[in-house]
């Protein structure tokens, strides 16, 4: 197949395009692809590639922090090795003694957060309640303002103020 | 109370009532629990697990459920029990494959079902037709509740509830949508569709097929990010955005379908009546998706009006038993019911044994054929 816009040398290079639902496609050289600035490499080497590839997947470091390794929980055994192969955990005790090394994963499952802000149980004691009633509803606030939804914004804010008031 | 009290109908939320029923099959919402003083299932023995459940049990069938609650004992019950759990939505596949000790606690029309030992010690799941989650978030924290109020969970102030895996994390809340979406796929927008919900931190799955196919154009979509978000945040995000544009989407395909591709649409109706009506073997995958298409028919008709030639046809055919239109016509209760009962356990269970894949298909054909009996 011809350069569609020199007509002369071989298309190597296929664009195929789709604006509005319709597709078109444009087959053109090498040549005449730099001068359009589109930047095509004449070939990625295979190892390239792979070595991309293989630098997409988490390392051991970047999924759990960089040591730990080692790390015991003195009630359950669990290591992070068996986390590896499970992906579960041991028992609650390991989310505070593997914290360090499970914060990246938790991170990455939880668009960015690290923060409880949902149901606190009953049980809880008060002052621990309102502490963590009260940061919740910030958060919440900060994002109804964020996305520009006032009426709710109001609401959190009374919310908010009648939490804080001194019983 | 024996499984097959419940497996010759469909359960509730498969009832094709509620609101937006024509898309939203079934709203779900389901609580990641696990027991504080206790490790989690993978490093529990097996004394511990039975000490689990055993606590477990007792407090919810001590709760205030309503009438017919019934307790399985998942790790005692056969192969083919567990199976039917699952094509219900009763256990997951994880729970009906799981070691050791484990139960569920199901609530007699099925709204409700608790499941002990799975991946984590308690999951408990509200399930209702069509759009339903507000009552589901407020039901099933009314249930949580009483729940808290009897057993210490695991909690930290910092990461919430504790779950075994740190994708559940937080509220351990997991909000789904079963959706029936065959315009979309008939049009060919299914894969756009399913890449946007992709990048809004949603999990797809497909329903009633293998894999993320979904046979019967069913989907499962919900929520991956638990932690750093309330429960009432990510419902409110499902009610307001999410599933008002699904289904602007679905339909506005389904209009599409009606106004530029008649042939398409009144082809894939009519090629699934002759092929129901007439099967002798017919798979479970090609019934569900043979089923999907009378079912996107019947709603067009009853939604939009819709009386291509195709969908006359369809409309005449006569309902059976008590799941019928005010017409005596047939009803999408009918075909969710074949779309159900025609699964392998759910065959089997009411067959009263097991049966091999070619019975099976026979069977299935069979019950579909006079399902669908053309009017003498």
């Amino acid at each position: 197949m011809l350069c569609q816009i020199c007509n002369k040398k071989t298309a190597t290079i296929h664009l195929t395009e789709i604006n509005d639902g319709m597709r078109s496609e444009m087959h053109i050289c090498e040549h005449c692809a730099a001068e359009q600035g589109i930047a095509a490499k004449s070939q990625i080497a295979i190892n390239e590639l792979l070595s991309n590839l293989l630098a997409m997947q988490p390392t051991d470091e970047e999924m759990f922090g960089d040591s730990d390794h080692d790390l015991q929980c003195p009630r359950c055994g669990f290591t992070l090795e068996e986390f590896r192969k499970q992906g579960v955990l041991g028992c609650p005790n390991d989310y505070e003694i593997f914290e360090r090394a499970l914060l990246p994963l938790i991170e990455r499952a939880h668009n960015s957060k690290t923060v409880h802000c949902g149901k606190i149980p009953a049980k809880m004691p008060r002052d621990t309640r309102k502490q963590m009633k009260i940061s919740n509803l910030r958060r919440q606030l900060e994002t109804a303002v964020q996305s520009e939804d006032y009426e709710r914004a109001a609401k959190l804010r009374d919310e908010l103020n009648q939490l804080q008031q001194p019983q | 109370m024996k499984l097959t009290d419940i497996s010759n109908d469909i359960n509730e939320w498969f009832s094709g009532s509620g609101p937006l029923a024509d898309i939203v099959i079934s709203s779900r919402i389901r609580l990641a629990r696990n027991l504080a003083g206790h490790k989690f299932l993978s490093h529990c023995s097996s004394a511990e697990k039975a000490e689990i459940l055993k606590q477990l049990k007792e407090i919810l069938l001590s709760l205030d459920l309503g009438d017919g609650v019934f307790y399985i004992s998942v790790d005692k019950t056969s192969a083919l029990n567990r199976n039917f759990l699952v094509e219900r939505h009763l256990i997951s596949r994880h729970h009906a494959l799981a070691k050791g000790p484990r139960g569920v606690v199901i609530a007699r029309r099925e709204f409700f079902t608790a499941m002990i030992n799975e991946e984590d010690h308690l999951r408990i799941q509200i399930l209702k037709a069509g759009c339903q989650l507000s009552d589901c978030a407020k039901q099933i924290n009314r249930i949580d509740d009483n729940i808290e109020h009897k057993v210490d969970y695991a909690f930290s102030t910092r990461f919430g509830y504790l779950t075994a895996c740190p994708t559940n994390l937080g509220t351990g809340i997991r909000v789904s949508v079963m959706l029936h979406l065959p315009a979309l796929k008939m049009t060919g927008q299914i894969e756009k569709f399913l890449r946007a919900a992709k990048d809004m931190n949603l999990a797809i799955r497909g329903l009633f097929g293998e894999g993320t196919e979904a046979a019967s154009d069913l989907y499962q979509i919900s929520n991956q990010v638990t932690l750093g978000v309330s429960e009432s945040e990510i419902v409110r995000q499902f009610e307001d955005l999410i599933i008002p544009e699904i289904v602007e989407y679905e339909n506005a395909a389904r209009a599409q379908l009606l106004s530029k591709q008649v042939n398409t649409l009144d082809d894939k109706i009519s090629r699934a009546m002759a092929l129901l009506q007439n099967a002798r073997l017919i798979s479970s995958q090609e019934a569900l998706f043979l089923l999907s298409h009378l079912r996107l028919g019947l709603n067009m008709h009853e939604h939009m009006g819709a009386s291509t030639p195709a969908i006359k046809r369809l409309c005449e055919l006569k309902g059976t038993g008590n799941a019928v239109r005010k017409d005596h016509g047939l009803s999408i209760r009918t075909i969710n019911r074949l779309f159900m009962l025609t699964l392998p356990a759910h065959l089997q269970l009411n067959y009263g044994k097991s049966l091999d894949a070619t019975h099976r298909d026979a069977l299935r054909a069979k019950i579909i054929r006079s399902a669908l009996k053309q009017e003498q």
